[in-house]
């Protein structure tokens, strides 16, 4: 438990070291030990759950089994990986004179002020809670989108303040729902803790959970980016610095989805019924589909990549709806594959935006001939998300379709429509940024793809081999979320 | 049932509820921003004395904690804060010429029945108090969302912001005698930093815009125009 408490203790930390002390030179490479220290307490605890298995921390006031406790090392991954590729890239912005050194230090202790929500939204056992850090996550990252303080920013990050804070307000409602029927089972003040509510299910009150999980699904559904709701998504990923849209994409999302899928785990045991099962299916779909669409019109290379983390958020809410093991397996593995591919491709991104000096896609070009590195990693890392083997997005994807084929046959059709239409609209802006002349004065630039490699090698290694207790813990949870294993 | 036949809390929870949904319709219809943030402020005064009659009549003591947290927050710093930025913009002035006001109306109406209808599963599993108390809550929550709607003014926004998490507050209280003490904690926490965070982004709207009318944030599209 004590790495538990670690985990969250670390972070903390951080926000306050990097907003109380001095200015420093060195403040990004503080922040990749940061990350580091939490990366190594988060495998310290991954360890201890595969020993003993499901952790309650005395006061039941944490919670970590095979569900989150992969989420959690995923997100000290990410957050590590990130952290090496901000501290060069920021540097950079610093040098052009688009940051000053007090901006700096607010994105360095936010940067761990976000980590910390993330954290908390996993390791908690209170529903409640669960809202207070998923609201934390979007103020923590709010002034982030708005760093640079061009009006292009601020009109994105106000967007992103509005419509997430009006939309986890439902989720609140939710919760105070959810609480309401809790407590007329009794238990007060442990009413809310997700272990509580989880042996107690089938005792709540279907009716109001039904109601309860419309607007659980509305509130953290913004957060998901799931559409009609996902106007904040792009902007915020397009006007904030990349390192942001990398971690906001590779796991506010997959956090939020998370939290959806924990609160459906409720309403399904108190059901009888799959109807929050099929509101995550129609939700689902229709996001898959409009991105996979929208990806077409887009100019901005950091757009075209969020509408493509809409798509992609879009399939998980669709396979965990369908709910069956084999889907509930998919969609565990397409969170993981996905998270790390988006991020990889969100830094090779921000590179080839810092390379070309602009993030526009018609003035992005020759990258293979400029910096092959770049380049190639852009490549890649399109082909692992579009859903090429041997990479671990094809293995999800197939299995995600495989499973609908058994369940809704004529739902197949529609997703391999938007998986071809996604991948058309990938490539025709991909193609000529990667290859072609490269423009007079595109000069390299010095350029950290450590992130970048080891994360493509890890998706590749998950599309050939899924090792041992990763698959373990993936069947674990497919048993905890859906009742039966896949294997 | 007669309301006679109710006890003075439930009664008085009543009322309260009816005043709460009442404050919200004013707000929904004003133009003025000074008169706005008055409302606000009295729907957040309403707040503290329903949860301080619950914290009194429940013998809980920990509601008279969120009482105090909820004057000191939604009827002092935040109006405060807003009605100091009114008078620095030269806002105060101004009437918001609101479009069709009376569609708007109209449509706040509805939205109230549609809460009750929404929230109808419920009345058989409790008591026709809690129907009415969640409703509210719900449509408090509704009309906030249609007054940043009808309204083009950054400060209005805020306003209708925070009433939904009036709305919410009001359901936590009445529904189920407030959350377990850690989650309100977390959420006044929460309010706080939003409400700071508001106000530095008014200043980055100014600076950036020259004026609070969010209408004139465009230049972000889906798809490129």
């Amino acid at each position: 438990m004590i790495a538990a408490y670690l985990v969250l203790l670390i972070p903390l930390v951080g926000i306050l070291y990097f907003a109380l002390a001095g200015h420093r030179e060195d403040t990004g490479k503080i922040n990749v030990r940061f990350n580091g220290i939490c990366l190594l307490a988060t495998i310290w605890l991954a360890i201890n759950v595969l020993n003993q298995g499901t952790i309650i921390s005395s006061g039941r006031a944490f919670l970590i089994d095979p569900f989150n406790v992969y989420l959690i090392v995923l997100t000290a991954f990410v957050g590590f990986t990130t952290s090496i590729f901000s501290s060069p890239y920021m540097e950079h912005e610093k040098e052009i004179g688009k940051l000053s050194d007090n901006r700096l230090k607010l994105y360095h202790s936010m940067f761990q002020g976000f980590m910390l929500a993330m954290y908390l939204v996993l390791t908690t056992n209170n529903m409640g809670i669960m809202w207070v850090a998923m609201e934390g996550a979007t103020l923590a990252t709010v002034l982030l989108v708005s760093l640079y303080r061009t009006p292009e920013s601020i009109e994105a990050a106000w967007k992103y303040f509005i419509l997430c804070g009006v939309g986890i307000a439902q989720a609140l409602f939710g919760t105070i729902l959810l609480y309401y029927a809790a407590v007329q089972i009794g238990d007060g003040e442990n009413a809310l803790l997700w272990s509580v509510l989880y042996e107690n299910a089938d005792k709540l009150n279907p009716e109001i959970l039904e109601i309860a999980f419309v607007f659980l699904l509305i509130g953290y559904g913004t957060k998901i980016g799931l559409v009609p709701l996902h106007n904040w998504l792009p902007d915020a990923h397009s006007e904030g610095p990349t390192p942001m849209s990398a971690v906001l994409s590779g796991l506010l999302l997959n956090d939020a989805l998370y939290a959806v899928v924990r609160n459906k785990m409720l309403v399904d045991g108190a059901t009888d019924s799959n109807m929050a099962g099929y509101l995550m299916m129609g939700f689902g779909m229709l996001s898959f589909l409009v991105a996979a669409i929208l990806l077409h019109r887009q100019k901005d290379i950091k757009r075209l990549f969020s509408y493509s983390s809409i798509e992609h958020m879009g399939l998980m809410t669709f396979s965990f709806g369908i709910g069956g093991p084999l889907a509930t397996f998919a969609a565990l593995l397409h969170m993981t594959v996905h998270s790390l591919t988006k991020s990889a491709i969100f830094v090779t991104v921000g590179h080839a935006a810092q390379l070309a000096g602009t993030q526009r896609i018609d003035q992005i070009r020759g990258l293979i001939k400029t910096q092959p590195k770049i380049g190639w990693g852009l490549l890649i890392g399109t082909i692992a998300i579009a859903g090429f083997p041997p990479f671990g997005v094809f293995t999800s994807e197939f299995l995600v379709l495989l499973a609908t084929m058994h369940s809704y046959p004529w739902l197949t059709l529609p997703l391999l429509l938007g998986i071809g239409i996604a991948f058309a609209g990938l490539f025709r802006h991909i193609q000529p940024m990667v290859y072609g002349d490269r423009p007079e004065g595109q000069n390299p630039i010095t350029a950290n793809l450590w992130p970048v490699t080891i994360h493509l090698a890890l998706v590749l290694w998950l599309g050939l081999a899924i090792p041992g207790f990763l698959a373990h813990w993936f069947s674990q949870a497919t048993l905890l979320i859906s009742g039966s294993t896949p294997l | 049932m007669n309301i006679e036949q109710l006890d003075f809390y439930t009664q008085a929870i009543l009322s309260m509820a009816a005043l709460v949904g009442l404050t919200s319709f004013l707000m929904l219809g004003q133009g003025r921003l000074l008169r706005l943030i008055f409302v606000f402020a009295m729907q957040g005064f309403l707040l503290t004395l329903t949860t301080a009659l619950a914290a009194y009549s429940l013998n809980n003591h920990h509601l008279y904690i969120s009482a105090v947290l909820t004057l000191a927050l939604k009827v002092i710093l935040i109006p405060w804060m807003l009605r100091r930025e009114v008078l620095k913009m030269n806002m105060h002035r101004d009437i918001e010429a609101l479009n069709n006001k009376t569609a708007v109306m109209m449509g706040g109406a509805s939205l109230m029945v549609f809460s009750y209808y929404v929230l109808h599963p419920v009345v058989q599993s409790s008591s026709v108090v809690m129907l009415n108390a969640l409703a509210v809550s719900l449509s408090v929550m509704l009309l906030g969302m249609l007054l940043m709607i009808s309204h083009r003014q950054a400060i209005a926004h805020v306003v209708g912001f925070m009433s939904i998490e009036n709305g919410l507050f009001f359901a936590a209280i009445v529904a189920t005698n407030g959350m377990p003490m850690v989650v309100e904690l977390g959420v006044a926490f929460d309010v706080l930093v939003a409400a700071v965070l508001f106000g530095i982004f008014f200043l980055h709207i100014r600076t950036s815009i020259d004026s609070l009318d969010v209408d004139l944030l465009n230049k972000l599209h889906e798809v490129d125009k």
